[in-house]
């Protein structure tokens, strides 16, 4: 058993989901627009962006549920062009759940299985093996109204797994959990997959949730794919101020473009002085200027005398007490916006009072440069 | 204020038995008088007897009428669920500009006079020349059965979250498979109680039934016929007895079935998540 799911587990860079110049229009509006992408065997995918990017259709068209307008979509090397839903090697997590609420658990897991005809140890194996899959053996003759929300999850993930897709669809799954519940469920999803070896597609507009628990991103703004990458790079390297913004809190300095070529740029900039930065790869220069940004919590407070090779100096103007951290608002000579700066707190940056001129250390390494 | 706060509750319970005996009290007295040994409907009683129930099947009239109420009330109830299933479904599912319209307009023949809508599908019918018979007491049933039918399936197709039926197709099902394994047990309850509260609303119909009959008469009309006769009283009271009965079971089941369906399809999450 541990041998064939390990054999399984041959996460390389084999294409199961190719997605090619995919449109899909409502009258004039697109809800996808061009849309390519190569989804790899055995990967944690995320579709990440905000209500309305296109995320959702793009999913609903890998599982059948919606047409192309144009362009085309290849799962495992077949094309699903006209094949419905119901004969595609793919399943789906809904976000409602769908559970069926006239069915108790165990039925709403054999459900598919029931057209596979096989004979009912071997039905009933596969259903015990896929409710163990998320713990939720013993629960079987459960009727579906009498299961909490995460129960009802763990439901509609065990009947989607029980039927061996190749790719499990997941519309977010967790955006109808409480907090802590949804943390939980992050890691025992990343597990699950890891353990199964299946390719995973997950939907979600929050982008913690995608850093956590992918190995690839794809960020979609307005119905078009803005940046694909690991969460690593995606969250240090954005293509652009969109994505920076979407990922969490980024600092954005004006910076005047001195030299280009093809691995770094020079900036000149106000607040950071001249800066030399790696070029990322789908830099595209747009006139004379560019972006810097720096993410809050790589500016760190110099305390005391304490110095660093690149440091800036400014004023803080407001403190934010968030628990473990501290938010600080610091103006900078020079800069039109005040920076942030998310300090730990075990140094005493919830102490700084608001006035107190201070100095911060950065890594030139952290600033990345963003077409404007 | 405060002078009728203190007045209110003290009377409040006593309004409301009177409430419940004005409604119910002319209902009270039909089983009452129906096993009265005497046949004129006086107090005080003069002793009880089954004698009118057991003479109810020995009068072929009666037989000929319930036989066709049962004829009229199974087609009008089958029809009316079936254009119910089709309005409600539409309604329910889809947005389209005059949605509320329409539903406004299916429901109003629940506020239309029923004599004036009576007379109207007798003009309708006759233009038609259609001849009176029970088939047309059956199409004028529909008429006032519909408003019925679509509260109720409204109601139990309300909230059905179209990613079941969504949910059965990535799991593999046909269309046709998805009706059968999804959709119809979701909705079963809702179309059972559909077609008691129309049987039943037919079952108890006079106006269009005595306009758009030709010879044969239902049940109600066979009731008002035997009113003219003094001596039939007990009889009339006796069926009458029945009928509320039928009623009563016929709408009670029907209630606790489109709750069932409600309870269903609107379960989604909500409470236990």
């Amino acid at each position: 058993m541990l041998e064939r799911v390990q054999s399984e587990r041959t996460q390389g860079d084999r294409t199961m989901i190719d997605i090619r110049d995919v449109t899909r229009s409502y009258g004039s509006f697109k809800a996808l627009d061009n849309a390519s992408l190569a989804i790899h065997e055995g990967e944690f995918f995320s579709l990440l962006g905000p209500s309305g990017c296109g995320k959702t259709t793009l999913l609903r068209m890998i599982a059948g549920f919606d047409t192309p307008t144009s362009g085309s979509i290849a799962v495992d090397g077949q094309p699903m062009d006209g094949i419905p839903a119901n004969r595609r090697p793919t399943n789906m997590v809904f976000q409602s759940y769908a559970i069926f609420p006239h069915l108790n658990v165990e039925q709403n897991v054999a459900y598919g299985l029931k057209r596979l005809r096989l004979d009912a140890g071997e039905e009933k194996r596969r259903v015990e093996e896929a409710l163990a899959q998320v713990s939720l053996t013993g629960l079987g003759k459960r009727r579906a109204t009498e299961l909490s929300g995460g129960q009802r999850q763990r439901v509609a993930l065990a009947r989607a797994l029980v039927m061996r897709p190749k790719v499990l669809l997941l519309d977010e799954p967790l955006s109808a959990l409480d907090k802590k519940l949804r943390e939980q469920m992050q890691v025992e999803l990343r597990r699950l997959q890891q353990a199964v070896g299946i390719t995973f597609v997950l939907v979600t507009h929050d982008q913690y949730e995608a850093l956590a628990m992918s190995d690839r991103i794809a960020v979609m703004f307005g119905g078009r794919i803005a940046q694909v990458a690991s969460p690593k790079e995606i969250y240090q390297r954005p293509v652009n101020r969109q994505v920076a913004d979407f990922l969490g809190g980024m600092n954005f300095v004006k910076a005047e473009i001195v030299e280009e070529n093809g691995a770094s740029l020079v900036l000149d900039t106000l607040g950071f002085g001249r800066v030399k930065t790696d070029k990322p790869k789908a830099f595209v220069r747009n006139g004379g200027n560019a972006t810097l940004g720096i993410r809050p919590e790589r500016l760190r407070v110099l305390w005391d005398n304490a110095t660093a090779k690149f440091e800036v100096a400014g004023k803080v103007v407001e403190r934010h007490y968030f628990g473990e951290i501290t938010h600080l608002i610091v103006e900078i000579p020079g800069l039109e916006k005040p920076l942030s700066v998310t300090e730990t707190n075990d140094f005493g940056a919830d102490d700084i009072p608001v006035g107190t001129s201070i100095r911060l250390a950065y890594d030139p390494e952290a600033l990345v440069a963003m077409a404007d | 204020m405060t002078a009728i706060k203190r007045f209110l509750p003290g009377w409040l319970p006593t309004y409301a038995g009177l409430y419940i005996v004005f409604l119910y009290l002319p209902v009270i007295f039909l089983p009452i008088f129906s096993i009265n040994i005497a046949a004129t409907p006086k107090f005080p009683l003069s002793g009880a007897t089954l004698q009118w129930y057991e003479d109810l099947p020995r009068t072929p009239a009666l037989i000929d009428a319930t036989w066709n109420s049962l004829m009229v009330g199974v087609s009008a109830s089958i029809l009316s669920t079936v254009l119910g299933i089709l309005a409600a479904r539409s309604i329910t599912r889809y947005r389209y500009p005059g949605r509320r319209t329409i539903n406004g307009l299916i429901m109003a023949p629940l506020v239309l006079p029923e004599v004036i809508v009576a007379i109207s599908m007798l003009l309708v019918m006759l233009q038609l020349g259609l001849s009176l018979s029970l088939f047309t007491v059956v199409l004028g049933h529909v008429l006032v059965c519909i408003p019925y039918s679509m509260t109720v399936l409204t109601s139990g197709f309300e909230g059905f979250d179209r990613s079941l039926e969504e949910a059965s197709a990535d799991l593999g099902e046909s269309a046709f498979g998805t009706f059968r394994r999804v959709t119809l047990p979701m909705v079963a309850p809702a179309i059972i109680s559909s077609l008691l509260v129309c049987f039943t609303i037919s079952l108890d119909e006079f106006i269009i039934a005595f306009f758009l009959t030709g010879t044969e008469a239902t049940l109600p009309i066979y009731i008002w016929g035997q009113l003219r006769f003094a001596a039939k009283l007990p009889g009339v009271l006796a069926l009458g007895t029945l009928l509320l009965l039928a009623s009563f079971v016929l709408m009670t089941v029907a209630e606790i079935l489109r709750r069932r369906a409600a309870r269903r399809t609107q379960s989604e999450g909500g409470l236990y998540a």
